[in-house]
């Protein structure tokens, strides 16, 4: 698989370690009175699709930034990637 | 029809003309007390030891395609009980004395064969690890020994002990451990639970849930609606999928695991080696095919077939323990969606939707948990209490913090 880095360009997916659901950026609020049953939905529950899945790649072998990896998980075609703190800026903004 | 040797004998004298379908082919019926959703080993033991044990006949599994065309068909065979933890060992050794006696209680060869299992260590840090396990699988009585170098060398005279990263100074051994015949299994239970009356639809892939006032009360199929007392999915690298239809997401990942079969070669391989270093592990089939695989392609998928990175670190892992390896010719590789977990542990448990019960999470290690898997998932049917091995199974484990974690990863399924 080539993921198609905003920098680098097409990289080899073997370059990067794969962490999972792009979920794990959307950390709860942990003053919030639900903080428990949210931080624990947060670390073990996943959506696990069959199709299109937003996904965090870590370029270790590379320039060691954090990408949010759109891929099929069903055809395992890459649909595209974003630096993941461009992704979290733009949900904080929101 | 039962098999015995005469039987055996009788038709190769006749030209096997007396050999009969082993299973029914029926239509659903409008109703049942228990539909199971997956035709994979656990569905069909399941559905065994429901009828069998505790007398539930009126039963149907669903199968979207053929049974067996899931990882109980794509799996390298092995069985063993050499796990750690509380939770999981008992279950394990449960399961391995089912093992033992599936071929009696089944009428049915699945060629159970206890060549035994060796786990690799290359320190004295490893070697203490393992002494541990060893000590922990005796408690359950599932037996180990602790083999030194020189064993390992009579054994195993092939292996490269002088390998300069992971030189290997022993392993552990469990000698009743060993393989049997994947498809075997899922056709021996197939049989025994037609002949206790179950019906075995194949070509039946369920599309949804029907539920009334927070009750599942039957499934919209391919072939139609059919209603259920109670309704058990076991569907394995699916369970994300058939779990989403009733609105519930899981502790689950679903990944690829490959695995590789040589050509046909003379008796090499003495029972199973486990190179854990090295991410490889291999045996050798009745028919003389290596049977090898290594480490998950570590992403979810749900393609059943994986990448050449894995295929190259496999071979690389291969070459590394067993250099003669490099003298065989790959016949074939393949890949099977396996459902990893957080923790690296089953769930055979109840969900929150009533007569809803779930049975996954098996990770790349669930073909040895067959019986047992299908003996508790039975008892929790049957009589909605977990069987007694199963009780550390549940979904709440996760939220009271009360994990099982073998390797101590954490929440990282590609990990475990
Ligand atoms: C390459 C590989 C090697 C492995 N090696 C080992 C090993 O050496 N030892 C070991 O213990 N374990 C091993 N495993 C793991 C083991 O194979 C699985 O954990 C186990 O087979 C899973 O249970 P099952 O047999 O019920 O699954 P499956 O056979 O996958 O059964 C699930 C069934 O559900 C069906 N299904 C899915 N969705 C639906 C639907 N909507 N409607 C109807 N039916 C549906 C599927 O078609 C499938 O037949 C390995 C797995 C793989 C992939």
């Amino acid at each position: 698989m080539l993921i198609p880095h905003p920098l680098l360009g097409p990289r080899n997916a073997q370059e990067f370690t794969y962490l999972g659901d792009a979920q794990l950026l959307r950390r709860p609020d942990p003053q919030a009175p639900d903080a428990e049953a949210a931080f624990c939905d947060y670390v073990f529950q996943r959506s696990n699709p069959a199709g299109v899945h937003q996904e965090l790649w870590f370029h270790e072998q590379g320039d060691r930034s954090w990408l949010v990896v759109t891929r099929n998980t069903v055809t395992h075609e890459i649909l595209g990637a974003e630096l993941a703190c461009d992704v979290a800026k733009r949900e904080g903004a929101q | 029809m039962t098999f015995s040797g005469f039987k055996v004998i009788k038709e190769a004298l006749t030209g096997h003309k007396g050999w009969g379908p082993l299973w029914r082919t029926p239509e659903p019926k409008a109703q049942y007390d228990v539909v199971i959703v997956g035709g994979g080993g656990h569905g069909l033991a399941t559905a065994y030891y429901l009828a069998k044990v505790y007398g539930v006949t009126n039963v149907a599994v669903l199968e979207k395609g053929w049974i067996g065309s899931g990882n109980v068909g794509r799996n390298t065979t092995i069985i063993r009980s050499n796990y750690l933890l509380p939770g999981n060992q008992p279950f394990y050794e449960f399961s391995m004395k089912l093992w033992e006696n599936l071929e009696q209680d089944t009428n049915f060869n699945s060629m159970v064969s206890q060549r035994g299992i060796i786990n690799l260590f290359h320190s004295d840090g490893q070697r203490d690890a393992y002494r541990r396990r060893g000590n922990a699988m005796m408690l359950s009585g599932a037996g180990a020994r602790l083999l030194s170098q020189a064993d390992l060398r009579e054994r195993a005279p092939f292996l490269n002990f002088d390998n300069a990263r992971f030189p290997i100074k022993g392993g552990l051994m469990q000698e009743r451990a060993g393989t049997a015949r994947h498809d075997g299994v899922a056709w021996g239970y197939a049989r025994g639970a037609d002949m206790r009356g179950v019906d075995i639809i194949q070509n039946c892939e369920v599309t949804g849930f029907r539920m009334d006032a927070g009750r599942v009360t039957g499934v919209e199929t391919t072939r139609g609606v059919i209603g259920a007392g109670k309704v058990g999915v076991a569907v394995a690298g699916n369970s994300g999928r058939v779990m989403a239809m009733a609105g519930r997401r899981l502790p689950i990942e679903s990944q690829v695991l490959q695995a590789f079969v040589s050509e046909g070669l003379k008796p090499v391989i003495p029972g199973v080696i486990t190179f854990g270093a090295g991410h490889f592990y291999i045996s050798q089939s009745d028919k003389g095919g290596l049977v090898f695989g290594g480490d998950l392609d570590g992403y979810n998928s749900y393609a059943q077939r994986g990448g050449l990175p894995v295929v190259e670190d496999v071979l690389e892992g291969g070459m590394a323990l067993m250099p003669m390896l490099g003298r065989a010719r790959l016949l074939r590789n393949w890949g099977g969606i396996v459902d990893m977990s957080m923790d690296g542990s089953p769930i055979i448990d109840r969900t929150d939707i009533g007569d809803l019960y779930f049975n996954g999470a098996w990770n790349y290690g669930g073909f040895k948990a067959t019986p047992a898997s299908g003996y508790a998932f039975a008892h929790l049917l049957a009589r909605d209490e977990p069987h007694e091995t199963a009780r550390a199974f549940r979904f709440d484990r996760f939220a009271r913090g009360y994990v099982i974690d073998e390797k101590g990863v954490g929440a990282q399924p590609n990990l475990h």
